[in-house]
C-alpha cells in the first residue's frame, strides 16, 4: 500500500457498531437454542479442569475444536463475510485452531491440572473461564443493548477466544503455548476492532487475553517451583 | 482572512430553483422534488448531474440483514425520489453494491439513476471480471461510470477502461483518490490520459485539491466528484458543538450539514458531492443543500474562516 503512513485504523473498518451489533443478533437468532448446548459444553469443561485426575484430557480440546470449527463456519464464513471481505481470511485460523485441538484429541490429550496442586493462576484461570461463560453474554443488556445481540460462549469468537485461552492458562503441556497463539492474534484484532469503532467494550477481550497469559505464566512458575 | 458584508451575496442559480427557492422550498425533512436540484454538466459530454449525489462507503455495508436492507433501500428511494442521480460504490465496501442492487430492484430500476463503481483490484488482468461482478450485484445494463479506486494498478486498469468505453459498456471513465494521498500521480494521470472524471475529498477544512486539482480539471475539462464532504462526520460532529453563523440565511443553508455541503458544490468546478447517510431525513437535508442559493466566492472565504475559527 502506498502512503501507508497516512492511513488510519478507522480506514480499514468496514462496517458501524449499529450492523456489527446486529451481526451478533442475527447470529443469534439463526442458531438459537445451540447457545444453550454450547454453555452447557463450557460448563462440562469447567468440570473437567475442576475435577482431580485426566478423564477429560480428550474431551476438553475435542470440544474446543467442535466449537472453533464451528465458529470458523457458520460465524466467519457464514456471517461476517458478508459485511467483512477480510473475514474469509481470518476463517482458516479459527478452523486450523480446531483441527489443532481435535488432533491433541486424538493423541495425548490436554494436559489437565488434574490432581496436582493447584496454584493462584489456576484459581485465576478457573475464574476467567466462569466469567466467559456468564458474564460475557450480559455485557450486551449492561452497555444497555437487547439480549438478542449477546455474545455466547462457542457462538461468538470473541467469549471462546477468551475462555479457550483461560482452561489453556489452567492446563499444563508445551503444546499450549502454541495453542495460545491464534486466540490471541484474535483477541488483539477484536479490540482493535472494537475500539476503532468505538465501542466501550474494546478492552474486554484483550484484558482477557492478556490476564490469561499472565495466569499461564504464573501457572507455569509455579509447576517449576513444585 | 477578513469576513465580508453580511449582504445577500449568494447566487441564484437555475430558474426553477430559484423560483422554488423564492418561493419557500418545502422543509429539508419533506420528499424533494426532482426539478428544483441544481445542476452542473459533465464537461466532456455536457450532461447535467444534479450537484449532491449519494455515497455508500460503511453506510450501506449491512451484509444480507433484511431490516437494514431496507433501510439502505428507504435512502436511495428518498435519494431517487428527490430528484438525485449519482449513486457511487467500489467491490472495497462490503455489501454496499448488493445493497444498492437490492434498493434498485425494490425501486423497479429508476432510469435517472448515474451508476458510479469503481474497479478494486491488484491484477490488472481481472478488471473486466471484477466490473462486471459489479454490474451483476448493482443489477444493472451498464455503469455509467467506472472509476480506478485509489489509483490501484491504474495503467493496466485505464487501457481496460478506455476499451469499455470505446466498446459502449461503460459511459465514462476516471480515477479516484481520497484525503490528500498521491496527489502528484494523480494530478500526472490526470494531465495524460483522457479522463472524463475525477473524485477527491474535499470540505470546507481540507481544501487542498483548490490548489492544483480542479485547476487542473477545469483545464483538462474533467467532471469532480467530492468524496467526505463531511470528513465521515466528524466534520458535522465538530461544527455541531458550535452555534450555526447568525448569518446562515445568506448561504441558503438550514443546517450545519447543509452549510457544509453548499460550501462544497458551490465550488464551480466540482461537478458533484457525494455524501454518505443511513438516514432518510439526512439524504433528503443534503438533497436539499442542491437547491435554491449557491454561495459565490466572497461568502465562501467568509464560510471556511467560520469553520476554522470554531
Ligand atoms: N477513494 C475513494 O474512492 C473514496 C474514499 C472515500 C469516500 N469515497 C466515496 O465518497 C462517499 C462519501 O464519503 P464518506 O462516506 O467517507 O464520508 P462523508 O460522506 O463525509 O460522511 C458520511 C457520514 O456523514 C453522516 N451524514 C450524512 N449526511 C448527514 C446529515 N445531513 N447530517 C448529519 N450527518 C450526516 C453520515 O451519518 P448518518 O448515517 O447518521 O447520516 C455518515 O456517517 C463514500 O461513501 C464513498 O462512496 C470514495
Amino acid at each position: 500500500m502506498s502512503e501507508w503512513w497516512t492511513y488510519e485504523l478507522s480506514d480499514f473498518l468496514l462496517f458501524s457498531d449499529r450492523v456489527y451489533i446486529r451481526l451478533f443478533e442475527l447470529h443469534n437468532a439463526a442458531l438459537w437454542p445451540a447457545q444453550i448446548g454450547t454453555l452447557l459444553l463450557g460448563c462440562a469443561i469447567l468440570y473437567a479442569l475442576l475435577r482431580p485426575g485426566q478423564s477429560g484430557a480428550r474431551f476438553v480440546p475435542l470440544a474446543l475444536g467442535v466449537l472453533w470449527i464451528g465458529i470458523a463456519w457458520t460465524f466467519f464464513w457464514q456471517r461476517y463475510a458478508t459485511i467483512n471481505w477480510a473475514a474469509p481470511y481470518i476463517a482458516p485460523l479459527f478452523m486450523l485452531q480446531g483441527v489443532a485441538f481435535i488432533a491433541l484429541a486424538a493423541g495425548p490429550g490436554l494436559a489437565l491440572p488434574g490432581s496436582a496442586k493447584r496454584p493462584l493462576g489456576y484459581l485465576a484461570a478457573v475464574s476467567l473461564l466462569l466469567l466467559c461463560l456468564f458474564a460475557y453474554p450480559v455485557l450486551a443488556p449492561a452497555l444497555g443493548r437487547p439480549m438478542a445481540t449477546a455474545e455466547v460462549f462457542g457462538i461468538a469468537p470473541d467469549p471462546t477466544a477468551a475462555a479457550t485461552l483461560a482452561v489453556l492458562a489452567a492446563c499444563r503441556g508445551r503444546e499450549r503455548w502454541l495453542l495460545m497463539i491464534v486466540p490471541l492474534l484474535w483477541s488483539a484484532l477484536t479490540g482493535l476492532t472494537l475500539w476503532t469503532m468505538g465501542a466501550q467494550e474494546a478492552l474486554v477481550a484483550p484484558t482477557c487475553a492478556l490476564a490469561a497469559g499472565a495466569m499461564a505464566v504464573a501457572c507455569r512458575s509455579a509447576d517449576r517451583g513444585a | 482572512m477578513a469576513s465580508t458584508e453580511p449582504t445577500r451575496r449568494a447566487m441564484l442559480l437555475g430558474g426553477t430553483a430559484a423560483a422554488a427557492a423564492l418561493a419557500g422550498p418545502p422543509a429539508w425533512a419533506q420528499p424533494a422534488t426532482a426539478q428544483s436540484l441544481i445542476a452542473r454538466p459533465i464537461p466532456s459530454s455536457g450532461e447535467p448531474l444534479p450537484i449532491v449525489g449519494l455515497g455508500s462507503w460503511i453506510t450501506f455495508n449491512v451484509g444480507n440483514d433484511p431490516k437494514l436492507l431496507d433501510e439502505s433501500a428507504a435512502v436511495v428511494a428518498a435519494f431517487v425520489e428527490g430528484g438525485g442521480r449519482m449513486i457511487d460504490s467500489s467491490p472495497m465496501y462490503g455489501s454496499a453494491q448488493a445493497t444498492i442492487g437490492y434498493a434498485l430492484r425494490k425501486l423497479g430500476p429508476p432510469a435517472h439513476v448515474f451508476a458510479a463503481d469503481k474497479v478494486w483490484i491488484s491484477d490488472g488482468a481481472r478488471g473486466r471480471e471484477q466490473i462486471e461482478q459489479s454490474r451483476a450485484l448493482w443489477g444493472i445494463r451498464r455503469f455509467d461510470l467506472m472509476q480506478v479506486h485509489n489509483l490501484l494498478t491504474w495503467e493496466k486498469h485505464i487501457e481496460t477502461l478506455l476499451e469499455m468505453k470505446a466498446s459502449g459498456q461503460v459511459r465514462y471513465i476516471g480515477i479516484t483518490t481520497s484525503e490528500g494521498r498521491r496527489h502528484s500521480e494523480f494530478e500526472r494521470v490526470m494531465a495524460s490520459r483522457p479522463l472524463d472524471f475525477v473524485q477527491v475529498s474535499y470540505n470546507v477544512l481540507d481544501r487542498e485539491i483548490e490548489a492544483r486539482i480542479l485547476p487542473l480539471a477545469r483545464e483538462r475539462g474533467i467532471a469532480v466528484i467530492v468524496n467526505r464532504p463531511f470528513r465521515q462526520k466528524d466534520l458535522i460532529r465538530h461544527v455541531e458543538r458550535h452555534p450555526l453563523p447568525t448569518w446562515l440565511t445568506e448561504t441558503g443553508a438550514k443546517s450545519w450539514a447543509q452549510f457544509l455541503l453548499k460550501f462544497v458544490v458551490s465550488n464551480p468546478v466540482v461537478t458533484c458531492a457525494i455524501p454518505a447517510t443511513t438516514r432518510v431525513d439526512h439524504v433528503r437535508e443534503n438533497l436539499a443543500a442542491a437547491r435554491g442559493m449557491l454561495p459565490d466566492a466572497a461568502l465562501r472565504v467568509r464560510m471556511a474562516d467560520y469553520v476554522k475559527q470554531l
